[in-house]
């Protein structure tokens, strides 16, 4: 198992005393406004309307003066309308695949891809990988920022890279034995897939080097983290990133806490808001992350919204790092609720449900209007450890879930209690919300 | 002197009745007493069967939650006052009932008493020094 020392990669900027980095990110942000308004021509249109010029931005504080950016507005100036640099300044682009209508294209400079990489070198240092490591890449190599992007971060850090991308999960297995990976770089449900595929062939986890498993691109719960930690024998860690910030090496778990991700602040200024009103939440609040990039060239973003559900947490890491943490994502701004006026996330109810002992963070939300009246039942599947015999002992649990939902969300549901696996259960996915008030 | 029951969830309250004995008599198991105690959102099916082991087995099977606990079996003559002594002798030594359920043996003589007490040791001791028959699990069984 790693060790628990933290290693830096670039220990002045990763352990900044808040006024410096403070001083650093307005400088950084006040270059950035001023160019971007000079150089494109939909920032500096939203920027008139809204009736805000460059040098109104004195304070890390006006920040919330400037209009968002949304997914839309990338998408509206396809593919390169958003870059503030000269194509031939340009020396590789990505591009997110949208479900609905075009991608997302994002521009690297000469200059962006070194921050790049840097970037996902202090990720890497962060989760304890060093120059003498076996570094196995399964993230997809191509269009999508996972695979290059860790890529030139495990070799500006040094070490040996296996850019072994995605598929032929068999070879992987084989290669992971006879080289001796010792990083695994993939998402969470792959490391899964490798592990069952693992079992399959006979290859027992001990058979492997791997130490330490760096997952992301895609939601994961504790249960998974516990469930990867235990079918291949490695420490598994949380980066996070996304393509239109810059891709992975935004924000970084380290080894000494699982209560949330480093965010790479000298470069990415974070926010919390209110995904209805657009108001900045205060820290430790839920709700929509976020970024403002200082430090790109090609694309940057100025208050760039990514419908992922977090908090912010400025508390001093066990790691040395003063780096602002962000909570696991928990949803996506599209699952929000409003019930009775108050913003509600599924995954505020999850959080409730584990932490009660016993209760399995297996429920369903249905909302329903009474008359003019919205209603929240939720439904929570009663568990072999919380059951019992006797009446009052599950009024008192029932009664328990009511409250704590009601104390962290603020809002009065009525709680069902239903047998496992009543609630149906797809892929593992399961359909958390059912709302009745759509007509 | 314990009694080893069933308890079973029932979503809504005695909603899935007819399911459960059907999957114990599939698997040739007897019931041997039943109650059901609910409120306006759930239930909860305590059971005595022949066979605990093997209805536990097929209840979770069929997706229901399912949890054993141990109670006391007392037998008493099925006649005026027989519960009544029973509880007189309860009360006077200060125990507290979670919940209690009877039911009248084949030959239609005697009654037993399901019980679960708060401190089941205390009412074992009470019970028997009060002269009451507490059945083992295999003569309710043989009942
Ligand atoms: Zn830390």
């Amino acid at each position: 198992m790693a060790n628990n020392k933290t290693t830096y990669w670039e220990a002045e900027m990763e352990t900044l005393p808040r006024a410096g980095l403070e001083s650093i990110q307005l400088r950084r942000l006040q270059h950035l406004i001023e160019r971007v308004y000079r150089t494109v021509e939909p920032y500096r249109r939203k920027m008139d309307t809204a009736g805000i010029k460059p040098e109104d931005i004195r304070s890390l504080a006006d920040l919330a003066r400037l209009p968002f950016t949304l997914k839309e507005d990338l998408r509206d100036n396809y593919p390169f309308g958003m870059f503030t640099v000269p194509l031939d300044e340009v020396v590789r682009v990505h591009a997110s695949s949208g479900t609905t209508g075009k991608p997302t294209v994002v521009g690297y400079t000469k200059k962006d891809i070194d921050t790049w990489a840097n970037l996902m070198a202090r990720a890497l240092a962060c989760a304890g990988t060093s120059s003498g490591d076996m570094v196995h890449n399964a993230y997809g190599y191509g269009l999508f920022t996972g695979g290059l992007g860790a890529h030139y971060g495990a070799e500006k850090l040094g070490a040996t890279v296996i850019p072994v991308s995605g598929g032929n999960t068999k070879r992987q297995i084989t290669i992971m034995k006879d080289f001796g990976s010792t990083v695994l770089l993939s998402t969470p449900s792959y490391a899964l897939n490798l592990a069952e595929t693992m079992e399959e062939m006979g290859i027992a986890p001990q058979d492997l080097a791997l130490r330490v498993g760096i997952f992301g691109a895609e939601p994961w719960s504790e249960n998974m983290r516990e469930e990867v930690e235990r079918k291949l024998n490695l420490r598994a860690v949380d980066i996070y990133g996304l393509s239109e910030v810059i891709g992975p090496g935004v924000a970084m778990e380290c080894l000494q806490t699982t209560k949330g991700m480093h965010i790479f602040e000298d470069h990415f200024l974070p926010e919390i808001i209110d995904p209805v009103t657009g108001e900045v939440l205060p820290p430790g609040e839920q709700g929509e992350l976020v970024f403002t990039t200082l430090t790109k060239e090609a694309f940057p973003v100025i208050r760039y919204r990514t419908k992922d559900i977090s908090s912010l947490c400025y508390d001093t890491c066990e790691c040395g790092r003063t780096l602002v943490r962000m909570g696991k994502v928990t949803g996506r701004t599209d699952d929000m609720l409003i019930i009775r006026g108050v913003n509600v996330f599924p995954s505020q109810v999850e959080h409730v449900l584990i932490g009660i002992d016993g209760v399995e963070p297996h429920y369903q939300i249905i909302v329903e209007r009474d008359g003019s009246m919205d209603t929240m039942t939720v439904e929570v599947e009663i568990s072999d450890k919380v059951f019992s015999d006797e009446i009052k002992q599950l009024e008192q649990l029932t009664r328990q879930i009511t409250h704590d939902i009601k104390d962290i969300l603020g809002v009065t549901c009525r709680v069902k209690l239903v047998n496992p696996r009543a609630i149906q259960r797809s892929e593992g996915k399961a359909q958390r919300v059912i709302d009745k008030r759509k007509i | 002197m314990r009694v080893e029951q069933i308890a079973v969830f029932l979503e809504n309250k005695s909603g899935r009745l007819a399911e459960i004995t059907s999957i114990l008599a599939d698997n040739g198991i007897n019931i041997r007493a039943l109650s059901v105690a609910d409120t306006a959102d759930f239930g909860i099916l305590r059971l005595i069967v022949d066979k605990v082991e093997a209805a536990e087995q097929a209840l979770r099977g069929a997706g229901f939650t399912v949890g054993k606990t141990n109670v006391i079996a007392v037998e008493v003559p099925d006649r005026t006052g027989g519960l009544a002594m029973v509880l007189k002798s309860i009360k006077e030594a200060n125990l507290n009932v979670e919940y209690m359920y009877a039911f009248v043996n084949k030959t239609g003589e005697n009654a037993v008493l399901i019980f679960r007490f708060e401190e089941m040791d205390r009412a074992i001791e009470t019970l028997l020094k009060d002269g009451f028959t507490i059945l083992e699990s295999q003569q309710i069984y043989n009942l």
